[in-house]
């Protein structure tokens, strides 16, 4: 790891200063940017850790509505989602492995957008509102391709606001070795229609299959997307497998999301 | 450098470290707390884990600073302070559930990490909490064993 200056700022105030200037970066759980610095294939001069911002942590849920601080632990949202928005709360609690859990944000993971992170699929299945520092962002205008989003340079994800859906599951194919999804879809049903949010099975992350929106908005039953196939251009191929292999993944794991729904 | 403080196996420590000093780098050449380990330095393996404020954390993952403040405890704190192993600690000797022994501190922390939230655990509960914590020797199954008789439910797995 090349050296680096550290600060620990107490509010998001004092963290978006520190982000100001050249080359600084924000440190959520550090679960993927502490390894990454490790392999040295990041050098920040300096780093904002975001641990000690206490107004960023914790979870509400009112008027249909969870709020989710952005530095809150996948482990809190585990444990303070599991009534009000229980899918979510699986998710949190499959994410990596127990200390990974410990330490990683929801901030953090949506900012960093990996093709294969949980997270990014229940955000943009459940239309959720990205809040930072400085606006509020629609979670479709949110994510840009692989490890890209509408984040601008030293802007903090502060919370992360759910509409919670009327019935809500999320199907996860694990990648045994890294604990990411090899394919994960979650699919949420509400008022406004069904959405389905597909992770880790395209080259441009995560993405929304619009036709069984459509089938499971006239039919919610995993019968509706069964004739569905999925396209295999543009997904990931890689040793974990084929990039048909991930195309027929996504058609079952939507199914097996809409059945446990 | 800078100055942090933390509270280790429950005494106050202080020592001056640089940003990127990792917390398991300064307990182990800070501290002298060597029984905390270092496997696969990529934060897979697990064998460093350590509790935070009660919590796993992998000790390869999380800056020093980022520490500061914060309740620390590892594996040399889990035996009495005249030697006596704890019931977990006791429960791996007798069920065999080491050999080469060098994940163990891992698994132990992160095992008691788990009795501490589940007190009376499945064994496909502690199998999926151990799934961060990686052995090339035993194979799991004596891991299971002991951390189920460490749970009071020796003769649960007994049969297999």
């Amino acid at each position: 790891m090349y050296a680096f200056e550290f600060t620990r700022p107490q509010t998001v105030a004092a963290a978006v200063a520190a982000l100001k200037g050249a080359d600084a970066q924000a440190l959520g759980g550090g679960q993927t940017l502490i390894p990454t610095l490790r392999q040295r294939l990041a050098s920040p001069a300096r780093l904002v850790s975001l641990a000690a911002i206490a107004e960023m942590r914790g979870v509400a849920a009112a008027g249909g509505v969870l709020t989710v601080g952005g530095g809150t632990t996948h482990a809190a949202v585990a444990r303070e989602a599991a009534a009000p928005f229980p899918a979510l709360a699986r998710l949190a609690g499959r994410i990596g492995d127990p200390a990974v859990r410990s330490r990683g944000t929801i901030g953090g993971s949506l900012a960093n957008n990996d093709p294969s992170a949980c997270y990014p699929a229940a955000a943009l299945a459940a239309a959720a509102t990205i809040v930072t520092d400085r606006r509020e962002i629609a979670v479709d205008d949110f994510f840009r391709g692989l490890f890209a989003t509408a984040l601008a340079t030293g802007e903090i994800i502060t919370r992360v606001r759910f509409p919670i859906p009327a019935r809500a599951a999320y199907a996860k194919f694990l990648q045994p070795a890294s604990r990411f999804a090899l394919v994960g879809v979650f699919v949420a049903k509400s008022s406004a229609g069904v959405r389905v949010a597909v992770t880790g099975a395209a080259e441009r992350g995560v993405f929304r299959w619009t036709a069984a929106e459509t089938a499971l908005a006239a039919d919610f039953r995993p019968e509706a997307v069964k004739g569905l196939r999925m396209a295999a251009e543009g997904m990931i191929g890689d040793l974990h497998g084929s990039p048909e292999y991930r195309a027929h993944l996504v058609g079952v794991m939507t199914a097996r999301a809409v059945a446990a729904a | 450098m800078a100055r942090v403080t933390m509270t280790v196996n429950g005494k106050a420590v202080a020592g001056e470290v640089e940003g990127r000093t990792l917390l398991v780098q300064f307990l182990r050449e800070g501290l002298g707390l060597t029984g905390t380990h270092v496997g696969c330095d990529t934060s897979q393996c697990g064998a460093c884990v350590v509790h935070m404020d009660g919590a796993p954390v992998k000790a390869c993952a999380v800056l020093a600073l980022d520490a500061d403040g914060a309740e620390v405890r590892t594996i040399e704190g889990m035996a009495s302070a005249d030697g006596t192993l704890s019931p977990l600690q006791q429960a791996f000797q007798d069920h065999h559930a080491l050999q080469c022994g060098f994940c163990t501190p891992g698994m132990v922390m992160s095992a008691a990490a788990l009795l501490a939230g589940n007190p009376r655990p499945s064994e496909h509960e502690v199998r999926e909490y151990l799934e961060g914590n990686l052995c090339r020797c035993t194979g799991y199954h004596n891991i299971v064993k002991a951390i189920m008789a460490a749970s009071g439910q020796g003769a649960a797995i007994a049969a297999e």
